[in-house]
């Protein structure tokens, strides 16, 4: 009896020590950056083997030489050059390979130019990308405030791959009994968006879409009432989405916030201003640039509720606080903010961008 | 102050870890020993120093006076005194104290002819702070890991290396812990509450035996641990929730950096469903 019970006390003691094991870090390698005065406890803890495995797949493409910016201009030359169209010959060659090295390396021109003709707009690809070149125009020359001199390039979310790795679609959560049968709020579902926390999973569409949730929620008042219609709740989705954003960028709460006081902004490290305009940002790109894209795109790059793709933080950041560690990519290829729509021409819908869309248009003309 | 009729009795000479019948004496109801006299030297220094930490300082405010650890980039060395230093020394002497305390009561053990229970039970609350102010800093490579000595300052330090893990509530050991202070609470409440029934009986009654207390339980929750039981089961509760707690944070930082919530990841890759 005595050995039955120490073998089986020893079976529980090595599975134990095996999880903890298996869950834990070795505390080799330790960076720390200190954030706030000292000894509050405003700082981050990192790893450098970690940090090292985050950035494993991250490689900066290089960089073609300088195109000659003489000769006449790809507008005036090519057809349906509608955004680049100011670029010369040299210049709209150079950014179609970088473009090309950004977003689709393997697929190549084709990815988003039909074989043979390059002028054919009959692939949803090539609309998709002529509005992304105007939203990174408008990203680096509207929004320095979060992108700052660096700015972005399509590579900070493509990262050679034609659909970045971090987008998102609404969530509307798994099917469950109605009736009687207890709600889950959203919650509970140890979701990624929410870094398997048991918050409420669709933060994005809540704060990151059109008439988003408010994010300030602390109440001004001892006790609720008409001033302060904001409860426990509504912190739990503000908490779900704060946690996107630490995961997000590999940061941590105390990136932004003294959790002394979390609404005071004369206490908070300048990163929350950043962040800040990172919000107003990611709503702007999803509302302007990505949400009307919905159309264009066939079904299966639509999410379960027909949306369209979105960004959130992760899209750019990729886990970094700075995206890319701050590569300045921008700087070899200005083009990008040289983007410039011709006249006579507008965005997405109007050139009815996949047979598929084509021929909605058509039904839609014939009911009509 | 007075002591009772058998005290006296008790007091014999020898038992000492150190020095001797130097310090073996007491003064009043105190025992003294060479423990007793460190511990008091460096409480005083200990105390004094933050007093002169607080005068430098730019507040008389109790709750605000903090005594701050030294700027990470100090790593594991000497900061100037006005710059963590004095942190270091007010931690020297905290450990002193502690460690000397315990030793003393080792030592009135031995006068006694006890077990340890006592000196063992007290070293787990010197290890929780241990862990805090030279453990974790040590493993984390700067002293500047330790916690402020300051009424508030030091729940913000807790508020903000909490944070740091985005969810402190998901680390496993915090919830180890909490549960064990949670439960102490609850088992003294319950044997205190015992007690002090079987204690007070109605006016002109006699006062109850264990068999009481022990039927009491049985009555209730079909289980009685009894007596002896309640105090192992207390002293087992309360020693882990100390441990635990030094668990919870010596983990955090050394052995995880990323978010507590994440930590669970391991459950939902299990290879049974994942």
């Amino acid at each position: 009896m005595k050995t039955m019970k120490r073998k089986v006390f020893t079976a529980a003691a090595l599975t134990g020590a095996a999880i903890m094991v298996t869950g834990c870090e070795l505390p080799v390698g330790v960076e720390t950056d200190q954030k706030g005065y000292r000894g509050l406890g405003l700082e981050q803890v990192t790893k450098r083997h970690l940090e090292a495995r985050k950035r494993a797949d991250m490689e900066i493409p290089p960089v073609e030489g300088p195109a000659s910016t003489g000769g006449p201009k790809a507008g005036d030359i090519y057809e349906n050059v509608e955004v680049l169209g100011d670029l010369s010959i040299g210049e709209f060659n150079r950014l179609m390979n970088a473009i090309t090295a950004w977003v689709a390396p393997e697929e190549g021109c084709n990815y988003c130019h039909v074989p043979g003709n390059f002028a054919d707009e009959n692939i949803y690809t090539k609309i998709v990308s002529r509005n992304m070149l105007e939203m990174t125009k408008t990203i680096n020359t509207e929004w320095d405030a979060h992108v700052g001199q660096t700015g972005v390039t399509c590579y900070t979310c493509h990262m050679g791959n034609p659909v970045p790795e971090n987008i998102w679609y609404e969530d509307p959560g798994m099917k469950q009994a109605g009736g009687f049968a207890a709600l889950r709020m959203g919650q509970n579902l140890a979701g990624d968006n929410v870094a398997s926390s048991s918050l409420p999973n669709d933060v994005f569409s809540a704060f990151l879409q059109e008439d988003p949730k408010n994010i300030r929620i602390t109440p001004r008042t001892s006790l609720p009432g008409p001033e302060d219609p904001d409860n426990l709740v509504d912190a739990e989705w503000v908490h779900g989405l704060m946690i996107h954003f630490s995961d997000a960028l590999g940061a941590t709460c105390t990136t932004c916030h003294n959790t002394n006081n979390f609404p005071d902004w004369t206490n908070s490290p300048v990163q929350r201003v950043t962040a800040w305009h990172g919000i107003e940002l990611v709503r702007m790109l999803n509302v302007d640039y990505l949400n009307p894209l919905q159309p264009v795109y066939p079904a299966n790059r639509l999410g379960a509720s027909g949306d369209a793709p979105k960004a959130n933080c992760a899209t750019c950041h990729n886990g970094l606080q700075l995206p890319l560690d701050g590569a300045p990519m921008l700087n070899d290829y200005p083009e990008l903010n040289r983007v410039e729509r011709r006249e006579g021409w507008t965005p997405v819908q109007g050139d009815a961008a996949t047979t598929e869309a084509k021929a909605d248009v058509a039904q839609d003309a014939a009911d009509a | 102050m007075s002591m009772l009729s058998f005290e006296k009795r008790y007091r014999v000479r020898g038992g000492t870890l150190i020095g001797g019948d130097l310090f073996d004496f007491w003064v009043g109801p105190f025992y003294v020993g060479f423990f007793g006299v460190l511990t008091a030297v460096f409480a005083l220094l200990g105390t004094l120093l933050i007093v002169w930490g607080a005068a430098m300082g730019p507040t008389w405010n109790i709750w605000q006076i903090s005594i701050n650890p030294p700027d990470l980039s100090y790593g594991l060395g000497l900061a100037p005194l006005d710059e963590g230093g004095l942190w270091q020394f007010i931690t020297m002497c905290a450990i002193g104290a502690f460690v000397s305390w315990g030793l003393r009561q080792v030592e009135i053990c031995n006068k006694l002819g006890m077990g340890y229970h006592v000196p063992i039970a007290f070293g787990f609350a010197v290890l929780a702070y241990v862990t805090l102010v030279v453990f974790r800093p040590i493993l984390l490579g700067a002293w500047g890991h330790g916690f402020p000595y300051g009424i508030m300052s030091h729940l913000d330090w807790v508020s903000n290396v909490g944070y740091q893990f985005l969810h402190f509530h998901y680390n496993p050991a915090h919830m180890l812990a909490i549960t064990f202070f949670f439960t102490t609470a609850l088992a003294l409440s319950l044997h205190g509450g015992l007690i002090l029934s079987v204690t007070n009986p109605k006016k002109g009654q006699a006062v109850k035996t264990p068999e009481y207390e022990d039927t009491f339980f049985r009555d209730t929750i079909g289980y009685s641990i009894g007596a002896l039981g309640i105090h192992r089961l207390g002293l087992f509760l309360a020693l882990n929730a100390a441990f635990w707690s030094a668990v919870c944070i010596i983990i955090s930082g050394p052995f995880w950096t990323r978010s507590w919530p994440e930590w669970w990841n391991w459950w939902l890759d299990l290879p049974i469903w994942a």
